[in-house]
């Protein structure tokens, strides 16, 4: 397998590789951010995540076009008002849909998933009808085009770049609000013990519909950063919701730096596997990893140790 | 080990001779063969609504993953009738005579060797059963004695679905890729595509269905369904008790794979062909909703759920193709959100009692019908 390339030759192919990996990472990341503060903190499935996240990648697609035809001169800088529609977009369903439906459930988690996954077979024809069947790809301003030159053999895509730059901030700016806010300390007092955080004054409800919206609206600036790689369909979502359930589990739920290298491994594994077979055999051989690591180890990567 | 003194209590009893009615009477009599063959379509996924009250209803483990075993059921009747089909007679186009087309066009050029038992039709029925009973056992033995469960549970059957789906549609030439198997002809020299074979199976396949049930109701009724029901309930105290859960939950899970391949089969055997879409994770959450909307705690409720719902999706998805994901969609918040029990709680809460009125209201005594009836006959129906 390794016969026909030289040494140098592997090591642009693992760098390369290497690279896109990292875009997927970033996806997964971000996917998994989300998703890992409704499931890990709350216990939530929630299976409609995916058409959160191409709801934030419609948006981006909208203001991209409105850009386009209103404001032309403003273009290169459409992307940073795309992200905050699209936080705003899926974080306000998010809200909505935690009202009128998550609350209901919080009891029977089972059955969430079967709700949640109700509302996306609702949500995916809803874009179907709005935006067409056919994927939609927004046209990327001119700096994030072409790719830079790092050595001979290497080079790397300018739009890979942003994107990990941006996980990387989004990440820290959770990691801030989790675990350094005020706000974040009383999600996690709710998810520790709800009855007595109710009883030191913290309002339980609110910080379920703060925190699943927050989920969501993360899920919307993901979907903003996956129109820069990829197009968008309505049924891109569910393409990736099974990956990244996987990710959180596998990463230890309720456990950030766990998302965070538990997306690291699977997005690396698979994509260097890639390149020396088939992709769906990758895919698999990944997928039948991660599964027998968590017969294993159940718990996940990095499990906080908690008193049942 | 038989707690109740009567194998069905009356209101069940009714549902049963129901149910018998429609599917042998009712039904063959009123549809032309197409329909008749559409039903026999619908009443496959019955099978794994079955095997789902068991495990989910009473077991209260919810699998996400029985399209897994359905098509591990439905691939092995397909092989067995593949092979009948590319016989060297049948083949002599191809360049190598007497292997299934798919694997003469992916360029293999002898049969693999996990096809090679797929030659006998005993082997094969054992297999329908034995292969995902066995891959069940793994999967709950790994699961189950590590205590996950819950949630988790859910997830993994997914990825396991995720993967197999993935592996056939990869493996083109194993498996036949995204078409599947298709062009299936005859079952031991006797044709399957005909009108009056499509009758025949329908009449088997019903007949396998009551069985199925008769079986669930069994496991239901014995000391068996108990523990389960209780360990959906209080599982520690359960297992304080002296109770290896586990193992019970192992039972249950493998008896509800068992259940979906023969649905799988039968479904190989009625529609005549069998693709990696009735495998994955969309289909395998289908299967999970028609026993929810039948209700999760009736065996019956999950074979008429079966039927209403994939009535529903035909009638819909031929008239207004854009309606159906809504009214799916809808469906499926509907009764997680209002009718937990599905449409056989609906009719425990709502119909039965006005019908048990009406009953006690004719007879002359109602104090003393009133003793012979409800109460006698113990818990109303779930």
């Amino acid at each position: 397998m390794f016969g026909d390339y030289s040494i140098g030759d592997l090591g642009s192919i693992f760098v390369m590789q290497g690279f896109a990996g990292l875009i997927l990472f970033s996806v997964y990341v971000l996917m998994a951010l989300g998703l890992a503060i409704i499931f890990g903190q709350m216990g939530v499935i929630n299976m409609a995540h995916g058409e959160f996240m191409i709801l934030g990648a419609y948006v981006t697609w909208l203001t991209s076009s409105a850009f386009q035809h209103y404001l032309p001169a403003l273009f290169p800088g459409y992307f940073f008002l795309a992200m905050v529609l699209a936080f705003i977009a899926s974080g306000a369903l998010g809200m909505l849909v935690e009202w009128g439906l998550i609350r209901h459930l919080y009891k029977r988690p089972l059955d969430t998933l079967l709700a949640t996954w109700g509302l996306s077979l609702i949500l995916q024809q809803t874009y179907r009808s709005v935006f067409g069947a056919r994927e939609v790809g927004v046209e990327l301003p001119q700096w994030m085009l072409g790719s830079k030159q790092i050595t001979d053999t290497i080079e790397v895509p300018i739009n890979g770049i942003f994107v990990m730059c941006l996980t990387v901030m989004i990440t820290v700016a959770v990691a801030w609000i989790m675990y350094k806010s005020r706000w974040g300390r009383q999600v996690r007092a709710v998810v520790q013990n709800r009855i007595m955080a109710g009883a030191v004054g913290i309002n339980t409800e609110k910080v379920d519909r703060y925190t699943f919206g927050l989920g969501c609206g993360i899920a919307g600036v993901a979907g903003s950063a996956f129109t820069m790689i990829g197009s968008t369909g309505p049924t891109s979502g569910q393409l990736y919701i099974v990956d990244t359930f996987l990710v959180v589990v596998f990463g230890g739920a309720a456990s950030l730096i766990g998302t965070i290298a538990s997306a690291f491994s699977i997005s690396q594994t698979q994509s260097t596997l890639e390149f020396f077979m088939s992709g769906s055999m990758a895919k698999v051989l990944t997928l039948l990893a991660i599964v027998g690591i968590l017969m294993l180890r159940p718990q996940g990567l990095f499990a906080l140790k908690v008193r049942k | 080990m038989i707690i109740n003194s009567r194998f069905f209590n009356r209101s069940e009893l009714i549902g049963f001779v129901a149910l018998a009615a429609l599917l042998f009477v009712i039904l063959p009599l009123s549809l032309d063969v197409f329909r008749l063959n559409l039903v026999a379509k619908y009443l496959t996924y019955a099978f794994v609504g079955i095997g789902l009250v068991l495990c989910w209803g009473y077991g209260g483990i919810l699998s996400l993953g029985q399209g897994v075993f359905f098509g591990l059921g439905g691939y092995c009747m397909a092989m067995f009738l593949k092979l009948e089909a590319s016989s060297v007679e049948n083949t002599k186009i191809q360049s190598t005579p007497g292997i299934p087309d798919f694997m003469d066009w992916n360029q293999i050029t002898s049969l693999p060797l996990f096809w090679q038992p797929f030659h006998s039709l005993t082997l094969t029925i054992l297999a329908i059963i034995l292969v995902p009973g066995l891959f069940a056992l793994i999967i709950g033995t790994a699961m189950f004695k590590r205590r996950v469960g819950g949630t988790y549970f859910a997830i993994i059957t997914q990825a396991v679905a995720a993967i197999l789906t993935i592996l056939i549609v990869g493996q083109q030439g194993y498996t036949g890729g995204i078409n599947g198997m298709t062009d299936l002809r005859t079952l031991k020299g006797w044709d399957i595509r005909p009108d009056h074979a499509k009758v025949m199976l329908y009449f088997f396949e019903v007949f396998l269905l009551f069985g199925c049930i008769l079986l669930a109701q069994f496991i239901r009724l014995t000391k068996l369904g108990r523990i389960l029901v209780a360990m959906r309930e209080q599982e520690d105290r359960v297992r304080f008790s002296g109770y290896s859960v586990a193992n019970f939950k192992i039972f249950a899970f493998c008896m509800a794979a068992i259940f979906a391949a023969i649905g799988g089969a039968m479904f190989a055997l009625n529609v005549g062909f069998m693709s990696p879409s009735f495998v994955g994770i969309v289909p395998s959450i289908e299967m999970v909703i028609y026993t929810a909307v039948g209700g999760r705690m009736s065996i019956f409720g999950a074979v008429w759920g079966s039927l209403l719902v994939n009535v529903a999706k035909t009638g819909l998805s031929e008239s207004f193709p854009q309606l159906w994901l809504f009214g799916l969609g809808g469906l499926f918040i509907a009764v997680v959100l209002a009718f937990p029990n599905g449409l056989s709680g609906i009719w425990a809460d709502y119909v039965q009692p006005r019908i048990d009125r009406l009953l006690t209201w004719r007879k002359p005594k109602p104090a003393k019908a009133w003793t012979d009836g409800s109460v006698a006959d113990g818990a109303p129906a779930e």
